[in-house]
C-alpha cells in the first residue's frame, strides 16, 4: 500500500475494567472506502468514535495525513461524520444545516451559499433548501446529513451505520449513491455496518471485527472466499460447516462421516487424528457428480424448497446437513426428499476453519 | 351512561364554579368604586398611581435579570448533566427543589446575615448590591421551575448526537449551546421564564425584608389600606399571568419539530 492516509496504530479502549477495543491496527490508503463489519458490541463504533475524537484511546495512536490526531478535539480534526439517527439540527432548514460547518469555519456567506447549492445538486435535492428536517423522509434526511458532512471538504468521512434506520429499498439506492459520491470526491471513508451485504457491495476493503479486534482485513472477495478465522467464515455469507477427522495428515486425507475427502495442501499444522471444522459455501457445491469437481460426499435429500428461479436443497450427510442452491430447470423436476444423492465440489473450495 | 354523563357535567360545573365565582365576584367588586354604577375608576386609580408604575417597572426589570441569570445558570448545567454527568442528576434535582422546602424568609435572613454591610461581601451596603442580591434570591426561588422546564425540553431532543454533529462540524461549546441547544429548547426556556416572571412579580417576602421598592410590597400595602383598588390590581395581575400563559402557547407553535428520530 502507498503511504496510508489514515493509520490506526495499536489502539485500545477500556471503559473501567471492560476492554472494548484491543490492539486495533489498520492503515487506510487515500481515497479508500473501508468498512468495519461486525456484530453489535464488537467495538466497530468505538473505533470510529475514536477516529472522530468522541472517545479518547486508552493506548495507541491515530494518524491522519501524517499528523497525530489522537489527542485533538473533534472540532479540530476536519473530519466529516454521518450518524445513524441523521442528527440534523431541527431548528435549521436544509440549507442552514448544510451551511452550518461552513459558517463555523468562517466561510463568507456568498461562498457558503454557492457551496450549499453545489451540495444540494450533488445529492439531487436542490428544491429542498428551505424545508425543515421534519418535512423530509428518512432517506432525504440522511442525504442532507451526508451533504452537511461533506460540505466543509473534510479530510476523512466517517459513516456510522447511516443506512440502518432506512427501509430496504431506500437503503440500497442510498448505499449506491454514497459510493458514487465517495468515488467522485475521492474522499477517504470509513463505514461502520453490521450488514454484510452492505459491506461486501460498497467497500474497497473490509475489517471484520469481533471482540474488540480486527479478525481479518481484506477485500470483499478475500473476506468472502478466504475467511481467515471461523468467526469471519460464519459471519460473512452462508456457510456449511462439516466436522471432519484427519486420517492422513501427510497426504491431506480427511474423513467426513466415514467418507474420505482429499484436502492436499490445506492441512497446515494438523496431525493425523485431529478433528477439524470444514466449511463450504453453498454455491461451491453441486448436486450429483460434476466435471471439474474433485471431491464428493454421499447423502440423502433432507429438505427441498422451491424458490422460483432457485431450488434450495438440504442434504443430510451423517450428522451434518449441507445446504446448496441449484437453478430451476423446467425440464428437470426438483429432487424428492429421501432420495439418495451425491454432492460434489472442488477440494480447493473447502475451507479449513481454525 | 346517562347518569355518568350527568355526574361528569356536575363535577365540571362544580370545578368551574369554584374557580370562576371568586373571579367574577372580584371583577364585579373592582367595578363598584363609583357609587350606584359600574365603572373602571379603581383601575384608573391603580394604573395612574405613580407608585404602581414605579414598583411594577422595578419588578419587571428584576424579573428580566432573574430570567437571564436563571437561563445562564440552568441551561448549561442541565445540558452538561444530560450530556456528561447523568449520574448526578438526582442530586442536582434535589438541590433545585430546596427553594420549595426552605421558606423564602429563611433564605432572606441568611442573605442579610451573610451579605450585611459589615460582611466581607457587603451586597446590602448599596442599592445596586441589594438589587443584585434580590435577583440572585429570585433566581434561587425560581430554580425548581426553570430547571424542570429546561430539563424537560432537553429530554425531547437527542442532546448527545446533536452535540457530536455540531462538534464534528467544527463548533465549540459556545456555538453548540447558543446555536444548537438553546434554539431547540427555547420553548422550554420560555416556559421557565414566564413562570419566573410570575413568581417575581408577586413576590413579597424577599423584596420587603431587603427593603426593595418592588410590586409585592406595594400590593400588600394597597390591600391593607384600600378597598376597591386591590380587587382591580388582582384582576390586572390575573390578566398579566394569563397573558404570559397564552404567550407560551403561541410561541410553542414555532417550536422546532424533532427530526432526530428516524421514520
Amino acid at each position: 500500500m502507498a503511504e496510508p492516509f489514515l493509520s490506526i496504530q495499536h489502539v485500545r479502549k477500556s471503559f473501567g475494567a471492560t476492554t472494548v477495543v484491543e490492539d486495533f491496527n489498520l492503515d487506510v490508503a487515500p481515497g479508500e472506502f473501508v468498512s468495519f463489519l461486525g456484530p453489535s458490541g464488537c467495538g466497530k463504533t468505538t473505533v470510529l468514535r475514536m477516529v472522530a475524537g468522541f472517545e479518547e484511546p486508552s493506548a495507541g495512536k491515530i494518524v491522519v495525513g501524517g499528523k497525530d490526531i489522537t489527542r485533538l478535539k473533534p472540532n479540530q480534526r476536519n473530519v466529516g461524520m454521518v450518524f445513524q439517527a441523521y442528527a440534523l439540527f431541527p431548528n435549521l432548514t436544509v440549507a442552514q444545516n448544510i451551511a452550518f460547518g461552513l459558517k463555523v469555519g468562517g466561510m463568507p456567506k456568498t461562498d457558503a451559499d454557492r457551496r450549499v447549492a453545489e451540495m444540494l445538486d450533488m445529492i439531487k435535492l436542490p428544491q429542498m433548501a428551505d424545508r425543515y428536517p421534519y418535512q423530509l423522509s428518512g432517506g432525504q434526511q440522511q442525504r442532507i446529513a451526508l451533504a452537511r458532512a461533506i460540505a466543509p471538504k473534510p479530510k476523512l468521512l466517517l459513516l456510522d451505520e447511516p443506512l440502518s434506520a432506512l427501509d430496504a429499498k431506500v437503503r440500497v439506492s442510498l448505499r449506491d449513491e454514497i459510493r458514487s459520491i465517495q468515488k467522485k470526491l475521492g474522499i477517504t471513508t470509513i463505514f461502520v455496518t453490521h450488514d454484510q451485504e452492505e459491506a461486501l457491495s460498497i467497500s474497497d476493503r473490509i475489517a471484520v471485527m469481533y471482540g474488540g479486534r480486527a479478525e481479518q482485513v481484506g477485500t470483499p472477495f478475500e473476506i468472502y472466499n478466504r475467511p481467515a478465522t471461523k468467526f469471519v467464515a460464519n459471519f460473512v455469507g452462508t456457510l456449511n460447516v462439516l466436522e471432519g477427522k484427519v486420517t492422513d495428515a501427510a497426504s491431506g486425507k480427511v474423513q467426513v462421516n466415514s467418507q474420505e475427502v482429499s484436502l492436499k495442501g490445506k492441512l497446515n499444522g494438523s496431525k493425523s487424528g485431529d478433528t477439524l471444522s470444514l466449511a463450504l459455501r453453498p454455491e461451491a457445491i453441486s448436486l450429483g457428480r460434476q466435471p471439474g469437481h474433485d471431491a464428493s460426499l454421499s447423502g440423502e435429500i433432507a429438505e427441498v424448497h422451491f424458490l422460483g428461479s432457485v431450488i434450495r436443497v438440504r442434504v443430510g450427510i451423517g450428522g451434518n446437513t449441507v445446504s446448496l442452491d441449484t437453478f430451476n430447470n423446467s425440464a428437470t423436476p426438483p429432487p424428492a426428499v429421501g432420495d439418495k444423492t451425491d454432492i460434489s465440489f472442488s477440494s480447493g473450495d473447502m475451507l479449513v476453519l481454525h | 351512561m346517562k347518569s355518568g354523563r350527568f355526574w361528569a357535567w356536575f363535577v365540571f360545573l362544580l370545578g368551574a364554579a369554584y374557580f370562576f365565582i371568586p373571579l367574577i365576584a372580584t371583577i364585579e367588586f373592582s367595578l363598584r368604586m363609583r357609587r350606584g354604577v359600574y365603572s373602571f375608576d379603581a383601575y384608573k386609580v391603580v394604573l395612574g398611581d405613580s407608585q404602581f408604575q414605579a414598583t411594577f417597572m422595578f419588578s419587571v426589570i428584576v424579573a428580566v435579570f432573574t430570567i437571564l441569570l436563571g437561563v445562564l445558570i440552568v441551561v448549561p448545567t442541565a445540558y452538561w448533566i444530560r450530556l456528561r454527568l447523568p449520574q448526578i442528576r438526582p442530586i442536582v434535582e434535589f438541590i433545585t427543589l430546596l427553594p420549595l422546602v426552605i421558606p423564602a424568609i429563611v433564605i432572606v435572613f441568611g442573605y442579610i446575615r451573610m451579605y450585611g454591610s459589615n460582611s466581607p461581601l457587603p451586597f446590602l451596603g448599596s442599592n445596586l448590591g441589594a438589587n443584585a442580591l434580590l435577583v440572585i434570591g429570585y433566581a434561587a426561588l425560581a430554580l425548581p421551575y426553570m430547571y424542570r422546564a429546561v430539563d424537560t425540553g432537553l429530554r425531547t431532543i437527542d442532546v448527545r448526537t446533536l452535540t457530536e454533529a455540531a462538534q464534528i462540524l467544527g463548533a465549540g461549546w459556545g456555538t453548540i449551546i447558543t446555536r444548537v441547544i438553546l434554539p431547540n429548547v427555547l420553548i422550554a426556556v420560555l416556559s421557565g421564564a414566564f413562570l419566573t416572571f410570575a413568581i417575581v412579580i408577586g413576590e413579597f417576602t424577599m423584596a420587603s425584608l431587603l427593603n426593595r421598592p418592588a410590586f409585592g410590597p406595594y400590593l400588600q400595602n394597597l390591600v391593607a389600606n384600600r378597598a376597591y383598588e386591590p380587587a382591580a390590581l388582582s384582576i390586572i395581575a390575573f390578566i398579566i399571568t394569563w397573558g404570559c400563559m397564552s404567550l407560551i402557547q403561541i410561541l410553542s407553535r414555532f417550536a422546532p419539530k424533532s427530526a432526530n428520530r428516524p421514520n
